[in-house]
C-alpha cells in the first residue's frame, strides 16, 4: 500500500517536473524537431466558430421570424416594456417630466428635489430599523449631493430601482417553476452554471446587437447578470421549507397555488430576501460595466475618467458608487430582516397615524416642487456649495509618483522579473497536446473518466477555436493572482479564526472589499503602477481575496472542538495543533475558498483588459468595441471553459479530501 | 354490537426504488429478501388495519419502522404503491386531486410532530388558515378560530406569533388548527414527541379530556409504547414496514405475538394495563361492594388487598360475573413481570 502510494507520488512529481521543463525548453525542442505546430496551434486546424456565430446572430436579428412575428419585433417589445417604468423613475429622480420633444420640449414637472429624496431614504431607514440606520443612509445620500455626484447617482439609482424588481421577481418565478418541475430544474442548472461563469462582457455583445446602444440594453444586461443567483436561492429556499409544513398545507386542503403562495413562499421569505439582497449587490456591481453599452450615471463617469486616466474624477465617482451601494445594501438588509420578523402587535391608530412617514415624504416632495420654483436651491443642490476632492486625489497621486516612483517601479519590476514573467513564459512554452493530456490525466485522477472527458473536450475546444495562446495568458494572469491571493488570504483567514481581535479587523476589511464594485479596484492601482500585467494582477488579487480569507477562517473555526481537545491532551504545542490538526481538517474548506477565488479572478480578468492585458479578456473587450458577436462569444465561452475546468477539478479535489477525512461529501 | 369501521386499509404497500412499480406485478407478496435483492426499500409492507369510529387507534413503532409513511399513505400525502385505503367505505386512492382537496378540507385533520405552524401568521391566523383556504369570510373564520383557540386553552394569546410561544403552547395551536374545520378523522403524527416529559404528560391528559368531549376517530402515531398504552384503545405495532400485531394494550401485555412485542411490554407495569375482568375467577362470589370489570388493577389494588375476602367483580350491566382475591393482585404487583 505504502509502496504503491509513494510510487504514485513519484510519478506525479515527475510529470510536474516534465511539464515545467517542457515549458522552459518546449519552444527550442519544437524548433529542433521542426514541429512548430506543437507550440503554436496551426491556423489551418482552427474551426471558425466566431464567423458562424456572427452569421447566426445576423440571421437572427435580420431574418428570423415565427409566423410573421420577427425576432426584432420581440426584442423591441421587450425593450418597450422595460423602458416605460424606467423612463418614469428616471424622470422622477433625475430628468424631470417633459412634454413634447426636441426644441419644443418643456419641463412639466422637475425631478424630485434632493431634499425630498433624502427625506424619503431617511424615512425608509427609520421604518426598516431605527434612527441609526436612517442617519447612515441619510448621510450617504447627503454625501452624493454635497460632492456633486447627485444627478449621476440618481440615474444609477433609477436603473437599480428598475432592474432589482424585475430581476428578483423574474428569478422568483423561474425558481418556482424549477421547484415544481424537477426536470426543468435539471435543464436550468447547467445554464445557470454557465451564465455565472461566462464573463459579463461576453454577453454584452449579443445584447448590444439585439437591443442597440442605450440604457435599455444596459438594463437587460444587468437583469440577465443579476437574476441567476435569485433563481438558485429561490429553488434552495423552497426546497428547505420544512416538509411538515408542506404536508400541513396539503392536509389543510390547499390548491397548488395556495400551497405555493400561502405556505411555501411566506415560510421561505427570509432566505428569499437574502436573494433579493444579492440581486441588488450584483446590480450595483454591473453599473459600471453596463455603462459600456449605454447606461449613464456613475458607472459612465468612472469609465470615462478611467479612459482619460483622470484619477481624481474616477476616484470620486467610484467612491460615490460605493456610498450608494452601502446605503442600498444596508437598507435592503434591514428591510429583509423586518419582513422576516413580523412585528409583535397589530398597528393601531387611523390611516394617517399608520402612514405618517409616507404622508410626510409626499408632503415634502410637493412642497419642494412648489417652493423650488422660487428658491432653486430647494429643488437642486446649489452647485456653488459642492465640494470636490478630485484635485486632492490627483495631487496625492502626483506627489506619490514624483517622490516614490522608484520604489513603485522597483516593486513592479521585481515581481515581473521573478514571478510573473517566468510563469508566463513557462505556460506559453508548454506544447498544447501535452497540456491537454495533463489535464485529462488530472481529471481522471481527481474525478474519474467523466471529468477526464470534460477536461479533454473543453480544453480541446479552446485549442481548435484558435485561442490557445490567449487562453494561456489568461491562465497565467489568473493563476498568478490566485497564487498571490492564496498566499495572502489563507494566512489572514487562519489569523482571523485564531485571534478574535484580528478576526474583527479582518472581517471589516473583507466586508469593505466585497462591497466595492470590481472597477473601483483598478483606479488606485492604475494610479500607482500605470497599465500592464502587474497592475492587472494587483487589482485581481484585491478583488478575489475575500473568499480565500472567508473560507479559510470558516474552515479553521469549524474544526470540531473535540479534536482540538484531543490534540491538546496529546501534548501538541499551539503550532503543532495548527499544522497537524486544524489545517489538514480545514483543507477541503480552504480548497473551496480557492475555487471561489479562481472564479472571481476570472470574472475580474475581463475588466482588467481595460488596462492593457493581452488575454481572452482583451479579446472580449475588443469584440465589444467592434460589436463583433462571434468573436466576443467565443472568447467569453473560452473563459467559461477555463472556469469550468478549474471549478470541477478543485471541487473534485475537495470532495476527495473530505471523503478521506470522513467529513461527508 | 360491532363498531362501525371509519378507516380501513387493505394490503397497502409503499416501496421505494427503481423497480418498485414492477415487483408487485410479478409477485404480489414479496418477502424482505426479495425486495432487498431488487434494491428496493419496503417502507410499508402489506399493511391491513381497521380503525373504528370514535376510537383512539395508535400506530406504534421505532424510527424507521414505517409508521410515518403509513399515516401519510392513509391521508394520501404519499401515494401508496399498491393497496386500498377505505374512508367511510370509499377508496381514497381513486379520488381525483380536486376530490382529495375537498375531503381534506372537510373530513381530515392532522397534527404534526414539529407543529408545522406558519411562522408569518399569528396564533389566530394560524388557527383560521384551513378556513381561509376554503374561502370562508374573514369574520366567520375568525369567530370559529377563536372558539378552537379557547378550547385548547390559549385564550388571550391570539395575537402572538409562534416563535413567541413555548413548545407546548405551539402544539396547542397545532391542535386547534387541526380541529377548526371539524374533521371526522384526526391524524396525530407524534404530536407530543418534541415536548419535555412533564409537558408531554400534561398534554396527554388534556388530549384525553378533549377526546372525552369530541369523540373523534383518531389515528395516533407514536414511538413511545408507554404513550400508546396510556392513550390508545387499540395499538398496531410496526416493525420494518410490517404491522406485527394489532390489539388492545391488555392483550399486547398478556399475549405478545412475538419476542419483539414482548420486549416493549416487559417494563410496562402490569397493574396499569390489566383489568379486573382479566384477573377474576369466573363465577366466584365475593363479599362487599363490587369493582367494575373494566377497572385497571392499579386503581383498585389497594381495596382488594386490604379486604379479607375476595371482592366481587361486576360486568357491564352491574351483574356480578366473578370475584378477585388478594393473591391475584399480589402476583401482578410484585411477581415476575410486575415491571420496574
Amino acid at each position: 500500500m505504502t509502496a504503491s502510494f509513494s510510487r504514485r507520488t513519484y510519478i506525479a512529481w515527475a510529470l510536474v517536473l516534465a511539464t515545467i521543463l517542457l515549458g522552459q525548453f518546449g519552444r527550442d525542442l519544437a524548433d529542433a524537431l521542426g514541429m512548430r505546430w506543437l507550440i503554436k496551434f496551426p491556423s489551418a486546424w482552427v474551426i471558425p466558430f466566431k464567423t458562424s456565430i456572427s452569421l447566426a446572430m445576423k440571421w437572427l436579428v435580420e431574418e428570423a421570424a415565427i409566423g410573421g412575428v420577427s425576432f426584432t419585433d420581440v426584442t423591441r417589445a421587450v425593450a418597450w416594456l422595460i423602458e416605460q417604468p424606467y423612463q418614469f423613475v428616471l424622470s422622477l429622480l433625475a430628468e424631470g417630466f417633459v412634454a413634447g420633444a426636441g426644441k419644443e420640449a418643456q419641463t412639466v414637472l422637475p425631478a424630485a428635489s434632493w431634499i425630498a429624496v433624502i427625506a424619503a431614504v431617511v424615512a425608509l431607514g427609520h421604518y426598516c430599523r431605527d434612527w441609526a440606520l436612517a442617519a447612515l443612509v441619510g448621510a450617504c445620500f447627503a454625501y452624493l449631493a454635497v460632492f456633486g455626484q447627485w444627478s449621476s447617482a440618481m440615474v444609477t439609482l433609477a436603473s437599480v430601482l428598475i432592474a432589482v424588481p424585475i430581476g428578483a421577481g423574474g428569478g422568483l418565478l423561474f425558481g418556482i417553476w424549477a421547484y415544481r418541475h424537477p426536470r426543468g430544474e435539471r435543464m436550468l442548472m447547467p445554464v445557470l452554471d454557465l451564465m455565472q461563469t461566462i464573463p459579463i462582457f461576453a454577453y454584452l455583445v449579443p445584447i448590444l446587437f439585439m437591443f442597440g446602444f442605450g440604457p435599455v440594453s444596459a438594463l437587460v444586461a444587468t437583469i440577465i447578470y443579476a437574476t441567476p443567483p435569485m433563481v438558485r436561492i429561490t429553488i434552495l429556499a423552497l426546497k428547505s421549507v420544512d416538509p411538515e409544513l408542506v404536508d400541513f398545507g396539503r392536509m389543510a386542503g390547499t390548491t397548488r397555488r395556495q400551497l405555493m403562495w400561502r405556505v411555501l413562499v411566506p415560510s421561505a421569505s427570509h432566505s428569499l430576501m437574502v436573494g433579493v439582497n444579492q440581486v441588488i449587490m450584483l446590480t450595483l456591481n454591473m453599473v459600471i460595466i453596463a455603462s459600456m453599452i449605454g447606461a449613464g450615471g456613475l458607472g459612465f463617469d468612472v469609465l470615462a475618467a478611467l479612459r482619460r486616466l483622470d484619477i481624481g474624477a474616477g476616484f470620486e465617482a467610484g467612491i460615490a458608487i460605493v456610498v450608494l451601494a452601502i446605503a442600498v445594501d444596508r437598507l435592503s438588509q434591514a428591510f429583509a430582516e423586518r419582513m422576516g420578523q413580523v412585528h409583535s402587535h397589530a398597528k393601531r391608530g387611523g390611516w394617517l397615524e399608520r402612514h405618517k412617514r409616507t404622508v410626510l415624504v409626499v408632503a415634502l416632495l410637493v412642497a419642494t416642487w412648489i417652493l423650488g420654483r422660487f428658491l432653486p436651491a430647494l429643488q437642486e443642490y446649489p452647485e456653488g456649495a459642492t465640494l470636490t476632492t478630485g484635485a486632492f486625489w490627483s495631487d496625492v497621486v502626483k506627489y506619490l509618483n514624483v517622490n516614490y516612483f522608484d520604489v513603485f517601479e522597483a516593486v513592479k519590476v521585481f515581481f515581473l522579473n521573478n514571478f510573473l514573467v517566468p510563469i508566463k513564459k513557462t505556460l506559453l512554452g508548454i506544447p498544447w497536446p501535452w497540456a491537454i493530456a495533463m489535464l485529462v490525466l488530472l481529471g481522471a485522477r481527481a474525478g474519474g473518466w467523466r471529468l477526464a472527458l470534460l477536461c479533454g473536450v473543453l480544453s480541446g475546444l479552446i485549442a481548435v477555436s484558435g485561442l490557445w495562446a490567449k487562453a494561456m495568458v489568461t491562465v497565467y494572469l489568473c493563476g498568478a493572482s490566485v497564487i498571490l491571493a492564496t498566499l495572502i488570504g489563507v494566512p489572514l483567514g487562519v489569523l482571523a479564526a485564531l485571534n478574535w481581535r484580528a478576526g474583527t479587523v479582518i472581517g471589516v476589511f473583507i466586508d469593505t472589499l466585497q462591497t466595492l464594485p470590481s472597477f473601483v479596484y483598478l483606479i488606485p492601482v492604475v494610479m500607482l503602477f500605470r497599465v500592464g500585467d502587474f497592475t492587472a494582477v494587483v487589482a485581481i488579487v484585491l478583488y478575489a481575496l475575500a473568499p480565500a480569507v472567508r473560507y479559510a477562517a470558516h474552515g479553521i473555526r469549524n474544526v470540531s472542538a473535540d479534536l482540538i481537545e484531543a490534540g491538546t491532551v496529546s501534548g501538541c504545542t499551539p503550532r503543532q495543533l495548527l499544522r497537524l490538526v486544524r489545517l489538514p481538517l480545514a483543507l477541503p474548506e480552504i480548497m473551496l475558498g480557492i475555487n471561489q477565488t479562481i472564479m472571481l479572478a476570472l470574472s475580474m480578468l475581463v475588466i482588467t483588459a481595460l488596462v492593457g492585458t493581452r488575454d481572452l479578456g482583451q479579446e472580449v473587450y475588443i469584440a465589444l468595441t467592434k460589436a463583433d458577436t462571434g468573436r466576443g462569444l467565443v472568447a467569453g465561452l473560452a473563459i467559461a471553459f477555463i472556469a469550468i475546468i478549474a471549478d470541477r477539478l478543485v471541487n473534485a479535489g475537495a470532495r476527495g479530501a473530505r471523503l478521506r477525512y470522513g467529513l461527508g461529501a | 354490537m360491532t363498531p362501525k369501521t371509519k378507516l380501513a386499509c387493505r394490503n397497502v404497500w409503499k416501496l421505494y426504488g427503481a423497480a418498485s412499480d414492477r415487483i408487485l406485478q410479478g409477485n404480489p407478496n414479496p418477502s424482505a429478501q426479495d425486495l432487498r435483492a431488487e434494491g428496493i426499500v419496503g417502507a410499508v409492507r402489506d399493511v391491513s388495519i381497521d380503525v373504528n369510529e370514535g376510537e383512539i387507534f395508535s400506530i406504534m413503532g421505532l424510527s424507521g419502522s414505517g409508521k410515518s409513511t403509513l399515516v401519510r399513505c392513509l391521508s394520501r400525502l404519499i401515494e401508496p404503491t399498491a393497496g386500498e385505503v377505505l374512508f367511510d367505505g370509499v377508496d381514497l386512492l381513486g379520488a381525483s386531486e380536486a376530490e382529495m382537496i375537498e375531503i381534506r378540507r372537510h373530513k381530515l385533520g392532522m397534527v404534526f410532530q414539529n407543529f408545522a405552524l406558519l411562522p408569518h401568521l399569528t396564533v389566530l391566523q394560524n388557527a383560521m388558515f384551513p378556513l381561509t383556504v376554503q374561502g370562508w369570510s374573514k369574520s366567520k373564520a375568525e369567530e370559529k378560530a377563536r372558539e378552537v383557540v379557547e378550547l385548547v386553552g390559549l385564550k388571550g394569546r391570539e395575537d402572538y406569533y409562534p416563535r413567541e410561544l413555548s413548545g407546548g403552547q405551539q402544539q396547542r395551536v397545532g391542535i386547534a388548527r387541526s380541529l377548526v374545520a371539524e374533521p371526522d378523522l384526526w391524524f396525530l403524527d407524534e404530536p407530543f414527541s418534541a415536548l419535555d416529559p412533564l409537558i408531554r404528560r400534561e398534554m396527554q391528559d388534556e388530549f384525553l379530556s378533549l377526546q372525552g368531549r369530541l369523540h373523534k376517530t383518531i389515528v395516533f402515531i407514536t414511538h413511545d409504547f408507554d404513550e400508546a398504552v396510556r392513550l390508545a384503545d387499540r395499538i398496531a405495532i410496526m416493525k420494518d414496514g410490517e404491522v406485527i400485531q394489532v390489539a388492545t394494550p391488555e392483550e399486547l401485555v398478556m399475549n405478545p405475538a412475538t419476542e419483539y412485542v414482548e420486549e416493549f411490554t416487559r417494563h410496562i407495569p402490569r397493574s396499569k394495563v390489566l383489568t379486573a375482568g382479566r384477573l377474576m375467577t369466573k363465577g366466584g362470589a365475593g363479599a362487599g361492594a363490587p369493582v367494575q370489570q373494566s377497572d385497571r388493577i392499579s386503581d383498585v389494588a389497594e381495596r382488594i388487598i386490604t379486604a379479607q375476602d375476595p371482592v366481587p367483580v361486576a360486568g357491564p350491566g352491574g351483574k356480578i360475573v366473578g370475584s378477585i382475591d388478594r393473591h391475584a393482585i399480589a402476583h401482578v404487583l410484585f411477581g415476575r413481570g410486575a415491571g420496574e
